[in-house]
């Protein structure tokens, strides 16, 4: 019998989009990400004056910019975790290959503003970073390639997928920019590490990176003397490093008070790389801990959900993506604390910066599209589609 | 990859048998297998997500641990410290022979400016002006003003200086301490120190390093954390050489010269006693080098070094000393000095017609010309060319400042028979007045080289041998003879058997050649006591003029000669040099009593 009389209802697929959306997200991660926007927002108005004031701008010129920016990050961010993980998957290695292009052609046309290194296109209006994009999609085709791999009579997707992190990190090597050819390199490490890699390898692995440390510790003077710098248990007070250090003594538990701070005056990357040193004097440990807390359960919470995931593909890319963000943030704080060696790398959704804004939020968005509760096998599952029918 | 067989063929077997299409049972037998692998797979990346999970949360712990214990700990007042690559500020002392300081380090402070934490800036401008009289105000102001975050306004200042600065009270002007190269003594031996500058500067310290001079020679040493801060320890002797410039002085302004050096050498050691250029200056503020002009009228020329000049009749004693030596001729020997000696279109004079001829000792005590060229051309080019080498007159000397090179003698370019007779008495040779300090030590300590050094020695091993002893002991007869009945009678000094030789030479014209008929160098070069030789003192003055009589007198004997002799009268005591005075015939004291 046809279906095509008028007056007939189109056959539904299942549930409305939205209510379905908000039924099946992960609403601690999402809430958590969107604190974070806040907080992010709250330094902002913090750390941003001095540099506005520097560049002859008025004072809120950069909060401003970001609350816009956030606000369509926030945005791209609900569209595609609406998505389903085939839309998502399609539309991100389509956006891979678009990164990919202008990464590629970034020493053309690219500009380095003065800093250096070439890892912009201007806009005019705006920059945007294209390995900031790249991130995200990199993860779901590397994922993709991985998952492949697992499939009886797949191709050879690890060695692909090996081959494209070697290219992606040389190019963005070149550039310079290791910081984010470091976690390119580890969002792909730890894919494999989720995707079975085998333990041998894994140990000579650890060995060969400790065995390379000793050897560039032993010949280059400009890594021992980073590294010594960084393991040497007095600072000088006058570097970047020692100023965050001293504005997060100065804050305490409670903080300076609103607007108190003096850091942000002596730092030239207080509203991104350090901004963690303007919260922790302004507001005081109690909001870092907070802050810290927030990555914490963003991290482990997708982790776990993960772990439940029986889709090879949406397991390793929710991981991919997932690592990159928590490390990202681990990065940041423990430079400001003096775990780590000195590296630039921003704070997600709390460090002022368009592009990092918008891709941070294309790349939450995948992840909560990633762990949306959906049957899994489960018995209940069953049971409960059982029902639905 | 290659496909395994899928194991249960059993059915498949029987479906071919009954006719069966198999590929479905061969579909559902593949799907189940991959069923295994994934739950297998899955098992383990659950096991793995677990660990990546408790390393993250246990790393965001970590973090959080240590920023609590920060936050926790008492901050810190910002203050320098020295991590990294610091500036190494302390700079080893200057002494001299007796260790008294010539150079040392003074603390004192730089004033810099930050002008962002200043509160009033116009009245910070106003109030710097009024302390420090060459700033200017506006220009300050507008320093402030601009968008500049730091900006030195002097380099040191005293400590008046700075209490009145900090009285100003804006936060925005600071001081950091600064350590000053300080010369105690002014001018005294300042051509030998030379000089310090600012290298590298911070906020916290500068780098001092020695612009020239010992300074700079041994900027290393100085400079070198390994000495622990032991003294660079100088041959001079600072109250001689304080005589020495103050005698100098005098007799350069009664003479009217306008420059003058001396140099006073241990006659064994060759170490430089005292020596002196004048004019001088003062390196605590060492004028700038002069853009144009005569470098060597530059108060900066060290004339006993790097002035190279033609020293004149001073030479004629090396002539007959070689003479001498190669046994052509003893002190009596009778040389002809008819004049004029004619050799191809040059003419050689003396100042007096001295007769038909004269003793060797004569053509010394009497300074001819004439009889030293004779002497000269028997000797010849090549042995006088050796022997002049021999006592160093043919390279620069070794001298221990970085000046020292550039003081390199000038050569004839051909060293033929007529520049071997001017040679003889000093003409068409140039050199320093260190070069004929050595010269005449070598020659007069016995006859054994020494080289000429501005550090201490304690012992000194025989340089080779020059000359004889009985030439050396010949020679120093003939040069106290100068002073007793020759062209240096001002030259005497009671008990200090003073013994030397006079030059005086015309200067070489500045451009075209020839010589200038009034200006010379007039030079004494001396050795004292000449029957127990112990130093060597040369004196030259540029273009002296003693015009006490009807016609100016430039001659060495008028000029330099009473300036070297009273040199000597005033530092031979310093030295330590007794006076050799012939006791009177004791008078018997007859005690009466009546």
């Amino acid at each position: 019998m046809t279906e095509m009389v008028y007056g007939t209802v189109p056959v539904q697929s299942g549930d409305p989009v939205l209510p379905r959306w908000w039924r099946t997200i992960d609403k601690w991660t999402m809430s958590c990400i969107l604190l974070l926007f806040g907080i992010g927002l709250l330094l902002g108005l913090a750390s941003s004056p001095p540099l506005a004031a520097k560049n002859g701008l008025e004072p809120f010129h950069y909060v401003t910019r970001q609350a816009i920016f956030g606000g369509m990050a926030m945005t791209v961010m609900c569209i595609v975790s609406m998505m389903s993980p085939t839309l998502v998957r399609r539309l991100a290695v389509l956006g891979f290959l678009c990164a990919f292009v202008a990464l590629a052609f970034l020493p053309v046309f690219g500009t380095d503003f003065g800093k250096g290194a070439t890892r912009w296109y201007s806009l005019g209006f705006a920059s945007v970073q294209p390995s900031e994009f790249l991130k995200p999609g990199f993860v779901v085709m590397a994922a993709w390639l991985l998952a492949a791999s697992q499939q009886l009579g797949g191709p050879p997707g690890k060695v692909y997928s090996f081959v494209l992190t070697m290219v992606i990190v040389l190019m963005l090597a070149m550039q310079p920019d290791f910081g984010q050819a470091a976690l390119i390199l580890f969002a792909w490490g730890v894919m494999y590490f989720v995707a079975g890699a085998p333990m041998l390898l894994l140990i000579v692995l650890a060995g060969f990176v400790i065995f390379g440390g000793a050897v560039a510790y032993a010949n280059s003077e400009h890594f021992a003397r980073r590294i010594d710098g960084f393991l040497s248990p007095d600072l000088d007070p006058n570097t970047q490093l020692g100023y965050a250090t001293n504005a997060i003594r100065e804050g305490g538990f409670f903080g300076v008070g609103v607007g108190e701070g003096q850091v942000k005056w002596s730092l030239p990357d207080a509203h991104t790389d350090f901004i963690i040193a303007v919260a922790a004097e302004e507001y005081g440990l109690i909001c870092v801990l907070v802050i810290i807390a927030l990555y914490a359960v963003i991290v482990v919470r997708s982790l776990l959900r993960l772990m439940k995931e029986r889709d090879v593909f949406i397991r390793l890319a929710g991981t991919g993506l997932v690592c990159i963000f928590g490390v990202q943030a681990m990065i940041n704080m423990g430079v400001a604390v003096r775990l780590l060696p000195a590296k630039g790398m921003t704070l997600p959704f709390v460090s002022y910066g368009g592009s990092s804004l918008i891709a941070g939020g294309i790349a939450v968005g995948m992840l909560l599209a990633f762990t949306r509760n959906r049957p899994q096998g489960a018995m209940e599952d069953i049971l409960l589609r059982r029902a639905n029918r | 990859m290659s496909r395994a067989p899928l194991r249960p063929l059993a059915r498949i077997l029987k479906a071919r048998e009954r006719g069966e299409n198999p590929d479905a049972i061969e579909a559902e037998n593949r799907a189940r297998r991959h069923e295994a692998m994934a739950d297998k797979q899955r098992q383990r990346a659950e096991g793995r997500l677990l660990v990546l999970g408790l390393a993250f949360f246990c790393a965001f712990g970590l973090i959080g641990m240590r920023m609590s214990a920060l936050a926790s700990s008492v901050p810190e007042e910002p203050r320098a410290s020295a991590v990294g690559n610091p500036i190494i500020g302390q700079r080893s002392d200057i002494v001299d022979r007796n260790g008294r300081i010539l150079a040392t380090n003074l603390q004192t402070h730089s004033l810099y400016a930050h002008p962002r934490d200043m509160i009033d800036p116009a009245h910070a401008a106003k109030e710097l002006a009024a302390i420090f009289p060459e700033l200017d105000e506006a220009e300050l102001l507008k320093d402030f003003e601009g968008d500049r975050r730091f900006l030195w306004i002097r380099r040191q200042i005293s400590p008046e200086q700075m209490q009145a600065v900090h009285d100003i009270g804006s936060p925005g002007l600071l001081f950091g301490p600064r350590e000053m190269r300080l010369y105690p003594n002014g001018p005294i031996a300042a051509h030998i120190l030379g000089g310090a500058s600012y290298g590298r500067e911070g906020v916290a310290s500068a780098e001092v390093i020695g612009v020239a001079g010992v300074e700079r020679k041994f900027d290393g040493f100085l400079r070198d954390p390994a000495n622990e801060g032991a003294p660079l320890q100088l041959s001079l002797d600072l109250t001689v050489q304080a005589a020495a410039e103050q005698v100098l002085a005098g007799g350069m302004s009664i003479m009217n010269a306008k420059g003058a050096a001396s140099v006073l050498m241990d006659i064994h050691t060759g170490e430089i006693i005292s020596m002196v250029s004048l004019p001088d200056f003062d390196p605590n503020n060492r004028p700038r080098v002069q853009a144009t002009g005569d470098q060597s009228d530059s108060p900066l020329f060290n004339r006993a070094v790097q002035g190279v000049y033609e020293l004149g009749s001073v030479f004629k004693i090396f002539t007959v000393a070689q003479a001498m030596e190669l046994a052509l001729v003893n002190p009596n020997t009778m040389i002809d000095t008819q004049g004029p000696l004619t050799w191809g279109r040059f003419r050689i004079r003396d100042f007096h017609d001295y007769g038909p001829e004269l003793s060797t000792t004569d053509v010394i005590v009497e300074s001819s010309n004439i009889g030293t060229a004779r002497i000269a051309m028997q000797i010849g080019a090549e042995r006088q060319r050796a022997f002049l080498d021999s006592l160093g007159f043919l390279e620069a000397t070794p001298l221990e400042m970085v000046e020292a090179p550039t003081g390199k003698p000038l050569l004839p370019r051909n060293w033929s028979e007529i520049s071997t007779m001017t040679i003889s008495y000093g003409h068409g040779l140039s050199s320093s007045p260190v070069h004929l300090a050595a010269g005449y030590a070598s020659l007069l300590n016995g006859g054994t080289r020494v080289e000429p050094t501005l550090l201490r020695r304690e012992t000194v091993e025989q340089g080779p041998r020059v000359v004889s002893e009985a030439v050396s002991a010949r020679s120093r007869s003939m040069l106290r003879q100068v002073v007793t009945r020759g062209t240096a009678s001002f030259g005497e000094v009671p008990g200090y058997e003073v013994g030397g030789k006079t030059g005086t030479a015309d200067k070489p014209r500045a451009a075209g050649g020839g010589y200038y008929d009034d200006k010379v160098i007039s030079t004494f070069a001396s050795v004292f006591p000449a029957n127990d030789p112990q130093y060597v003192l040369i004196v030259t003055l540029d273009e002296p003029s003693e015009n006490s009589g009807d016609e100016p007198r430039r001659t060495a004997g008028w000029t330099a000669v009473p300036i070297a002799a009273e040199m000597i009268r005033r530092t031979a005591p310093l030295l330590g040099l007794r006076p050799q005075v012939d006791t009177p015939q004791q008078v018997g004291v007859t005690l009466t009593s009546n």
